[in-house]
C-alpha cells in the first residue's frame, strides 16, 4: 500500500539527517512517538512533537529511555506505528526492551544517532560505536535488522524502510545512524504519497477463539490481533508456546527462539541491502557505512587515480551482515580495508566472512570526528602492495 | 438426585486451560483477582475493551490467568506499557496489576511520573511486603524488624507507605483493603472503573511462604484472622497516617478520590489552544 498522504511533506527540503529521519517515520505511518531528550539524536522526536499533532499522533516525552522503549511498545499494541529515539547510553538502557520486543514479536522502530562512547563519553561528536552492542546488546540468542544511512536522504528513505521491515518480519529494526549524518544538512527530496511503499501491519483474520497469537504463518512471521476485538490474546516476555502461553520446557524454547532468528535468517537476501562499485576486478576493496562512507569514497577516488583498482562495498544493512557476498569478494581480492568510527565491529564480521580468503586490514577511529581520507589512502595503498 | 449445575460466574474472565495457577496456598493474588472478576461483572463494562498489563513478579503472573487481551511486560515497566496501550487505544480501559517490589522499587519512577501526568489508568498492587517469587528477599514495603533472605536479622531498611506516596504524586483514586476484603476490594475495583485518571488500589496480601513463615506469622489463615483483628476502615484517612508497621493497625478504606484532567483531555485541550484547527484529533490509532 502506499503512503498515508497526511504524513508526507512532498516536496524539495533542506534537512538534517534527525529531520528527515523524522519525515521519513511520518511517512512511513508512525503516528506515536516517545522519547527522552538526548544529544546528538533530540531533534528527531522535537520535530515530530511540532508535527504529529497537526497529522493525528502523539508523542510524550517520558521520565527515561526504559521507560520510552516500553511505551512504543504499548502503543503498538494498541494499534499504532510507533518508534523511539536516542543516543548511545540511552541506547544502553533500552537493551532490556529490545529483548522484549524481539520475544514478543512487536514490530517497532528504534534510531539511535550514534555518539562517542564508553559512558557519557563525547556526546556532541560522531562514533559508530554502537554497531556490536545493537546486535548482541540484549541477553539471549537472536537476529535483529540494522540500517545505516549516509546522508539526510537515505536518513529518511532508510526510516521508512526499517517501518516497513519491522512489520513485515515483526521485529525491533534499527536506524544506526552517526552525529555527523544527523546533523549535516542536504536535499532531501521527498515523493508524493503514491511512490511510497508502506507495509501494513499483518493483523489476523481469523476470528477470536480460533486465533493461535504466535502460530507463524509459511514466512516463519504471526500475524498480529487488534488488542479490544475480543481476542483475549496473552503476549508475555517469558518463553511461550503458539497460544502465546508461558511453557519452560526446553522443547519450547529451542522452538521459539530458533523460529525467531529463522524469520531473519530465511529472510536475508530479502532484508539485505548494500551498495558495491567497481568490486570487478578489483584488487582491494573498501567497507564501510554510514559517515564513514563518505569519507573512504574520496580515499578510494584518489587511489584510483593513483592507478589502484579500489572496489567500495557499502553496508546498508549491517545487520543481517551480507556474509554471503563478503565471502564471494573474498575470494577474488587481494584484501579488504574497513573504515569504521569505532576501534574494530563491523571489521570483525568481514573477517568471520572473509575466512581468510583475503586480507582484512582495519582503519579504526575512536571516535569525536570523521576519519582523515589519507588514513584510508593510506591503508588502501599498503595492503595492495 | 438431581445433579447441580456448577457454575462460577468468575470462569468466563479466567483462562481455565491455564488452571491451576501457580501460586502458593493461603496467597492473596488469586482471592484479588477473584474480587477483580466480580467487580468487572458488576461494572457493566464492555469487557472486551479491558486490558490487563502486568510487571514480573508473582503478580505479574495476573495477566497470564485473565482471559483478557493480558501484557506480561519487562521488571517495573508495566506502567510504561499500559501507558503508551492507553494513549495509542483511548477506547482501551487499561488496568496494571503487579506486586510492591515491581511498582515501587524498580518500577517506582515510571509510577509517579504516570500519576504526575495523571495517565487515565488503573493500578491494582498487591503487597505482599515481599520479594516473594525470587525467594523472599527485602522490598521497599517491608516493614521494619522483619526477617527476610536478605536482612537475616531483621530490616532496617525504612519502608514506603503506598498510598501517601500516590496520592502525591497525583494519583485521582487511592483505597487500600486486604485480601480479607473481598467484597470492598470488588467494589473499589468497580468503583476505579468510573473514575477517570491514574487510580490506585493497594491490597495487603499474604505470602505464607516467605513472609508470614519466616517471621513466625502462622500460615494463610492465620494471617486473615490477623487481617481481620488489626485492620480498621478509615474513608477518607490522611495518607500520611496509613504507614504500615509489622504488627499495628492496617487502616484501610478510600483514602483519596478527586477530580483531575487526565493525560488525555490536558493534551487535548492544550493542542487545540494552541493549533486550532490545524490539530488532527486521534481516536484509536489504526494500522491498515
Amino acid at each position: 500500500m502506499h503512503a498515508e498522504a497526511a504524513g508526507v511533506l512532498t516536496g524539495t527540503h533542506f534537512l538534517d539527517g534527525d529531520h528527515a529521519c523524522c519525515e521519513g517515520a511520518l511517512a512511513a505511518g508512525a503516528r506515536f512517538a516517545a522519547g527522552y531528550p538526548i544529544t546528538p539524536s533530540t531533534e528527531v522526536v522535537e520535530r515530530f512533537a511540532a508535527r504529529v499533532p497537526t497529522v493525528g499522533g502523539t508523542f510524550i516525552q517520558m521520565e527515561d529511555e526504559l521507560a520510552a522503549s516500553i511505551t512504543i511498545q504499548g502503543a503498538v499494541w494498541g494499534g499504532a506505528k510507533a518508534f523511539t529515539v536516542t543516543s548511545g547510553p540511552g541506547f544502553s538502557l533500552m537493551m532490556e526492551h529490545i529483548g522484549y520486543a524481539l520475544m514478543t514479536e512487536t514490530p517497532c522502530v528504534f534510531v539511535d544517532v550514534q555518539r562517542g562512547g564508553p559512558s557519557t563519553g563525547l556526546p556532541t561528536l560522531p562514533a559508530q560505536s554502537d554497531m556490536m552492542q545493537v546486535r548482541w546488546g540484549s541477553h539471549g540468542d537472536y537476529e535483529v535488522i540494522a540500517l545505516c544511512p549516509n546522508s539526510p536522504q537515505e536518513c529518511f528513505d532508510l526510516t521508512i524502510t526499517a517501518f516497513n521491515y519491522a512489520e513485515k518480519y515483526r521485529c525491533p529494526v534499527f536506524v544506526m545512524m552517526d552525529e555527523v549524518v544527523g546533523h549535516m544538512t542536504e536535499k532531501v527530496v521527498i515523493p508524493p504519497p503514491n511512490q511510497i511503499e508502506v507495509e501494513p501491519r499483518r493483523y489476523t483474520t481469523v476470528p477470536p477463539g480460533e486465533f493461535r497469537a504466535f502460530e507463524p504463518r509459511e514466512d516463519l512471521v504471526p500475524d498480529m490481533p487488534r488488542t479490544g476485538e475480543g481476542y483475549a490474546v496473552h503476549v508475555t516476555g517469558l518463553t511461550h508456546d503458539e497460544r502465546g502461553y508461558p511453557d519452560m520446557r526446553p522443547v519450547v524454547q529451542d522452538k521459539l527462539v530458533r523460529r525467531l532468528q529463522e524469520k531473519i535468517q530465511k529472510n536475508a537476501d530479502k532484508i539485505i541491502l548494500y551498495e558495491a562499485d567497481q568490486i570487478e576486478g578489483a584488487e582491494v576493496v573498501v567497507v564501510s557505512y554510514g559517515i564513514t562512507s563518505r569519507v573512504a569514497q574520496r580515499a578510494i577516488e584518489i587511489a584510483r587515480q593513483k592507478g589502484v583498482k579500489v572496489g567500495k562495498f557499502r553496508l546498508i544493512t549491517a545487520w543481517p551482515f551480507p556474509e554471503k557476498k563478503i565471502a564471494e569478494i573474498a575470494s577474488k581480492v587481494k584484501a579488504f580495508v574497513v573504515a569504521e568510527l569505532n576501534l574494530g565491529q563491523m571489521v570483525r564480521e568481514v573477517e568471520r566472512a572473509a575466512a581468510g580468503k583475503a586480507l582484512v586490514r582495519l582503519v579504526g577511529h575512536a571516535g569525536g570526528s570523521v576519519h582523515h581520507p589519507e588514513d584510508i589512502l593510506q591503508a588502501i595503498m599498503e595492503v595492495a602492495r | 438426585m438431581t445433579e447441580l449445575p456448577v457454575h462460577n460466574p468468575v470462569e468466563q474472565f479466567l483462562r481455565m486451560d491455564r488452571i491451576p495457577h501457580i501460586w502458593c496456598p493461603g496467597c492473596g493474588i488469586g482471592t484479588s483477582v477473584n474480587s477483580f472478576a466480580h467487580a468487572l461483572i458488576d461494572a457493566k463494562i464492555d469487557v472486551k475493551n479491558v486490558a490487563i498489563v502486568s510487571g514480573i513478579g508473582c503478580t505479574g503472573r495476573v495477566a497470564g490467568y485473565v482471559n483478557q487481551d493480558s501484557f506480561h511486560t519487562t521488571h517495573g515497566r508495566a506502567i510504561p506499557f499500559a501507558t503508551g496501550l492507553k494513549l495509542a487505544n483511548p477506547k482501551l480501559n487499561v488496568v496494571v496489576y503487579s506486586g510492591d517490589g515491581d511498582l515501587f522499587a524498580i518500577g517506582g519512577n515510571h509510577l509517579i511520573h504516570a500519576a504526575r501526568r495523571n495517565v487515565d489508568i488503573k493500578v491494582v498492587c498487591i503487597n505482599n511486603l515481599i520479594y516473594a517469587m525470587t525467594g523472599g528477599q527485602t522490598a521497599p514495603t517491608t516493614p521494619g524488624d522483619v526477617i527476610t533472605s536478605t536482612n537475616p536479622y531483621g530490616t532496617y531498611d525504612p519502608s514506603f507507605n503506598l498510598p501517601y506516596l500516590v496520592e502525591a504524586a497525583g494519583a485521582v483514586y487511592v483505597a487500600r483493603w486486604t485480601a480479607f476484603h473481598v467484597r470492598q476490594l470488588a467494589r473499589s475495583m468497580q468503583e476505579m472503573f468510573t473514575k477517570k485518571g491514574f487510580s490506585f488500589i493497594e491490597v495487603l496480601s499474604p505470602c505464607p511462604t516467605l513472609y508470614q513463615r519466616r517471621n513466625k506469622m502462622g500460615d494463610g489463615l492465620d494471617t486473615m484472622k490477623f487481617y481481620k483483628a488489626v485492620s480498621k476502615v478509615r474513608n477518607g484517612a490522611s495518607t500520611k497516617d496509613v504507614a504500615l508497621t509489622k504488627s499495628g493497625e492496617i487502616t484501610v478504606g478510600k483514602f483519596v478520590d478527586r477530580e483531575r484532567s487526565d493525560y488525555g483531555v490536558l493534551m487535548h485541550d492544550q493542542l487545540v489552544e494552541s493549533l486550532g484547527d490545524d490539530y488532527v484529533e486521534t481516536e484509536a490509532c489504526s494500522c491498515q
